[in-house]
Formats: C-alpha cells, sequence, structure tokens
C-alpha cells in the first residue's frame, strides 16, 4: 500500500479486506534447486566446454550440475581430473581398470591402469541445455 | 563424565580453496596475499616449509617465491566465505550446538555422540568434508575449550593421530608428556607478549602453565589467564557461544590500488565503503547513530609529508538509510580533508549501533519517508544480492573507481559467479 504523499499515517499496514479463498490451499511454488541440488554443499556447477559428451547429451556450453556427495559408480558421468584438468568423462570399470569414455566417435577413450591414481573430483546428477536464445544475447 | 568438546580448524584454508578448484596446485608452494597484494597471509603446507613467514610484505619474498616456484594469489574472499559456509554447515549435522568461531573453525558440543566413539565421530567429519568440499580439517576433541585448540594443534602437527587427537583418550602420562613439549605460546589466549612475560617467570612450556599456582597467576596477570589454566586443567569456564551477538561496531576500510590526491576520489571511496558498511547493518536489523570516518596517508612513505586524522558524526536520529549515512560520511570527510597529502587509505565506522527494533519512536517521525527509505534499502539489497554486489549502487561511489585495490591475482568466484564457473573439458 503507497500512503498519499504529506498525510502522515501508521507506518505498519492493516491486514483489511476480504480473505483470499484460496489462501488455505497455498501452497510454495516449484523450486528448482529443490529438483536439481540433493547435497546444497557438495553441489557445484561446471561449465561445458568441447562436444565430446554429446553423445550423453552434453554439449557446449552446458551447465553441469556436479554432486561431490554420491559414489561414483560404474558408467556415472563423472568429473575426472585428468593432467590437472577438470574433464567430463564416462567412467567405466573393466577388468584391467578404468576406461574414461567419451560420447563420441571421434574423440578418444582414456584409458587409467590399475597402477594410476584417477581423481574423480564430483558426479555429474544434471546437464543444464540452453535450447531458446534471444538473438541479442546469443553466443 | 567430562565434557566432550570438539574444535574443527581446516588446514591453510585460504590455500586449500584455491586447490580444490585448481588440482594443478596440489603439492605446490603457495601463498595467498592480503587486500592489494600487500602481505602474505595464508600459506600452504609447502609454503611454510620453506621458510615463509606469515604476514611478510610480498614484494620482500618476490624474488624467493620466483626461485622456488612458489604461486600466489590475491584473496578471494567470495570463494572464502562461500566454503566456509559449506563447511559449517556440513558440520552443523554432527551435533545441534554449533559456534562458528573464525571463518574456518568452529566447536561443537558433542554431547549425545558418544554411541559411536569420539574419536570415531571425529574421523567423520572430516571425511564427510574432505569428500563433500574437498577441504581437509583436523579436530581436537577435549572436556574444554582451550584444550580442544591445544590438542587440534597437536592433530595438525603429529601424524600418529591422523588428524583427530582426543584429550579424553589419552593417558595422563601422555598427557604430562605432550604438554611438556608444547611451548606455551601455544596456548589460545596466550600472546606473544604474555608469553615473554611467562617466561620470565619460568613458565616456558603448557605444563608449567597448567602447574603454575592460580592465584599467582591472577595476581601477575589477570583474571582471564587464570581462566586459561583452570581450562588446560579440564575444568570448563568458557561456554559455547552458539549465537553470535549482534555487532557494536561495523568497519568497512581498505587500502588504495595507488595513491590519491583529490577530494572527489576519497568521497568516492568514502561512499562506497559506506554503502558495504549500511549494507552489513541491515543485514543484522540495526541502525546506526553515528558515523565515524578516518583518512591518512602511507606511513611507509617516510619521506613524503603524512597526515592522518578521524572524526565522528552523531546523527539526529538513528538510521541504516545508505544515502543518509553516506552524506554524513561526506560531511565528515571534507571537514578531515587537506589538499596535497598523497592518501592511502579512507575506513569508515558505524558506531552507536542499537537493534532496528528498539529505536524509540518520535513526535516528529516521518513515518512515510521512513517506509519508503525501508522498501527503497530492501529492494537494493535484494538487487545486489540477485546480481552481484554494486550491480545498483550510488552514483557518489562513482562509476570507474580508479582508487580500487589491486586483486591482479585473484581466482575466479568458482562458486558465487555464473560466468566465472570452473571449465570441464570435453574435448
Amino acid at each position: 500500500m503507497v500512503p498519499l504523499p504529506g498525510i502522515p499515517i501508521l507506518a505498519t499496514s492493516v491486514p483489511a479486506g476480504f480473505p483470499s479463498p484460496a489462501d488455505d490451499h497455498a501452497e510454495e511454488r516449484i523450486d528448482l534447486n529443490e529438483y536439481l541440488i540433493a547435497h546444497k554443499e557438495a553441489t557445484f556447477f561446471v561449465r561445458v566446454a568441447g562436444d565430446s559428451m554429446v553423445g550423453f547429451g552434453i554439449h557446449h556450453g552446458d551447465l553441469l550440475v556436479v554432486d561431490r556427495a554420491i559414489d561414483a559408480v560404474d558408467r556415472s558421468v563423472v568429473i575426472a581430473v585428468v593432467d590437472g584438468d577438470f574433464t567430463v568423462k564416462q567412467l567405466c570399470r573393466i577388468p584391467e581398470g578404468v576406461l574414461l569414455r567419451s560420447g563420441s566417435a571421434t574423440h578418444s577413450d582414456i584409458f587409467v591402469g590399475e597402477e594410476q591414481t584417477l581423481t574423480v573430483w564430483g558426479v555429474v546428477r544434471w546437464s543444464i541445455h540452453q535450447v531458446w536464445s534471444c538473438p541479442e544475447t546469443s553466443r | 563424565m567430562p565434557r566432550n568438546l570438539a574444535l574443527i580448524d581446516c588446514n591453510n584454508f585460504y590455500a586449500s580453496c584455491e586447490r580444490v578448484f585448481n588440482p594443478t596446485l596440489e603439492g605446490k608452494p603457495l601463498v595467498v596475499l592480503s587486500n592489494n597484494d600487500g602481505c602474505v597471509v595464508a600459506r600452504s603446507q609447502e609454503a611454510k616449509d620453506l621458510g615463509i613467514k606469515m604476514g611478510v610484505p610480498w614484494f620482500q619474498i618476490e624474488g624467493l617465491a620466483k626461485r622456488h616456484g612458489i604461486i600466489a594469489f590475491s584473496s578471494n574472499y567470495a570463494l572464502y566465505a562461500d566454503m566456509s559456509n559449506r563447511v559449517m554447515a556440513i558440520l552443523a549435522s554432527f551435533s545441534p550446538s554449533q559456534e562458528v568461531y573464525s571463518i574456518d573453525e568452529c566447536f561443537l558440543d558433542l554431547a549425545g555422540f558418544e554411541r559411536r566413539g569420539f574419536t570415531r565421530y571425529g574421523q567423520e567429519m572430516r571425511s564427510a568434508i574432505k569428500r563433500w568440499v574437498g577441504l581437509p580439517v583436523c579436530v581436537g576433541i577435549a572436556p574444554t575449550k582451550t584444550l580442544a585448540k591445544l590438542v587440534n594443534h597437536v592433530a595438525k602437527k603429529r601424524p600418529q593421530f591422523d588428524g583427530v587427537c582426543n584429550y579424553n583418550d589419552l593417558s595422563t602420562d601422555e598427557i604430562d608428556a605432550l604438554m611438556g613439549e608444547l611451548p606455551v605460546s601455544e596456548v589460545w589466549g596466550v600472546g606473544c607478549r604474555h608469553s615473554a612475560h611467562l617466561q620470565q617467570i619460568g613458565i616456558l612450556t603448557v605444563r608449567d602453565l597448567r602447574q603454575a599456582s592460580p592465584k599467582m597467576i591472577r595476581k601477575q596477570f589477570s583474571v582471564v589467564m587464570e581462566r586459561t589454566v583452570a581450562e588446560l586443567n579440564g575444568e570448563p569456564c568458557l561456554a559455547l557461544e552458539e549465537m553470535a551477538p549482534a555487532k557494536k561496531q561495523i568497519m568497512s576500510s581498505r587500502s588504495f590500488g595507488r595513491p590519491v590526491f583529490a577530494l572527489d576520489e576519497l568521497a568516492e571511496s568514502v561512499a562506497s565503503y559506506m554503502s558495504r558498511a549500511a549494507e552489513k547493518l541491515r543485514r543484522q536489523h540495526s541502525l546506526a547513530g553515528a558515523v565515524q570516518v578516518y583518512v591518512r596517508t602511507n606511513p611507509f612513505k617516510e619521506r613524503d609529508p603524512q597526515y592522518s586524522h578521524g572524526m565522528i558524526l552523531p546523527l539526529a536520529e538513528p538510521t541504516d538509510d545508505t544515502r543518509r549515512l553516506v552524506a554524513a560520511a561526506i560531511i565528515v570527510l571534507r571537514r578531515l580533508y587537506r589538499p596535497g597529502f598523497a592518501y592511502a587509505k579512507t575506513g569508515v565506522m558505524l558506531t552507536e549501533i542499537i537493534a532496528a527494533t528498539q529505536r524509540m519512536p518520535t513526535l516528529f517521525d516521518d513515518t512515510v519517508g521512513m517506509t519508503r527509505s525501508k522498501n527503497l534499502m530492501h529492494a537494493v539489497d535484494r538487487i545486489n544480492q540477485a546480481y552481484g554486489r554494486g550491480t545498483i549502487r550510488l552514483a557518489a561511489e562513482g562509476l570507474d573507481q580508479h582508487w580500487k585495490m589491486r586483486a591482479g591475482r585473484r581466482s575466479p568466484s568458482f562458486t558465487t559467479c555464473l560466468a566465472e564457473i570452473p571449465i570441464a573439458r570435453a574435448i
């Protein structure tokens, strides 16, 4: 409520008028944070650079929701540390060790032998892909 | 049964935060520099091992840094604050009684969690934080805060404890031996000054202080030091402070990136710091009754003419409105300003702080204006929260802010700014 200029009135608003018939049925609006983030302290956002994961529906420029609180299992898509860089790959357990698979025929897989250490930084839970982009702001 | 207080402290917190998002830094010596890239404020273990001391000016060690490949970062407080919030939230799930003591440490009261053994519980905290946010922490568990601090230090320095040291698990002999080896300066609250005095009267180790006569200590030092002695003997004197009290003073100050001569530019900086301070004031739902401003030149440039002065302006009415606080600060600054000096720093302080609910209404209250002010400030805070600090600000703060401090080596705001999140290669 915006009071009329120059007329001092009580600063607190007094509830008045007819109560909304929908008040009793009001519910919280859908919250994407709640849907996408299971462990908010352990969740980080990472941007994808490159096309090697298109086979998994992960495109260049997509926003990944990465959860560090869950275990990477066979065939999880993960953020792995490869030569000091964050790299997004699918983790596949094979008898000789681990294979970091890419999702594109033109990109090679990375084999990690049992004697090598592999750092899995986090597990990719979601990839957020922008579909519509306004002409002025499109990259 | 003794109390079981845990102190959880992140190892080399700032340096460790940088490493989480930059794995190539693993195993390399790195330091974090203070505002304006002045002094070393944090070091990785590797940098400590090279003999880099806390607080040393960066320009003094730049040569050494080059020789040993030491990597330096500007402070990235947005990142550290977010990582700290994550750590504290994770630790809060281990006990309902938590005192966040600083950006990188907190106390937990573990009463009620003995079922699985406290040492093991401490290990669970360690692995949860390492895993969830990638930060290494150490845990000290003891019947008093002072002892928890002390054994946390032991957990950090002695690998046999594997990061968790539980005082209540140690035998009397073990405790005695351990304390005999620790210098008295390691005790919480014993500063350099006190430890010199203590050494003069023959108190060299923690064991010496623990066995000292409380009466004598009270006479020669203070009741605070007497309490420290009691705490070292396992008698709790300091309670867990779960609610951080609202601050009685709010400061905002910073050195400039270069010397500033003009009143206009000084005014921009004062307006900008005051806006930050006002934001903090509103966040704790308080009002300020007085505004203090100070200016100073660089005391290290001894050949330059020096000037340093501060002044307080009491306000007619306590307020949290940025516009009124900035206007007051500018009035003070105009009084302080003397032309011809190379100013290095300005600062503002809000004092006479009261809770907004404590304000006494007066006969001449402009209730309409007050409501409008409240709504406007609320909107400004919301916009700046959503779109980044300074998105909407007073024109008085300036547009270019050429005086702004240097932070040329700052890492990206990996967790608080969408444009700066880490990149994962898919190539």
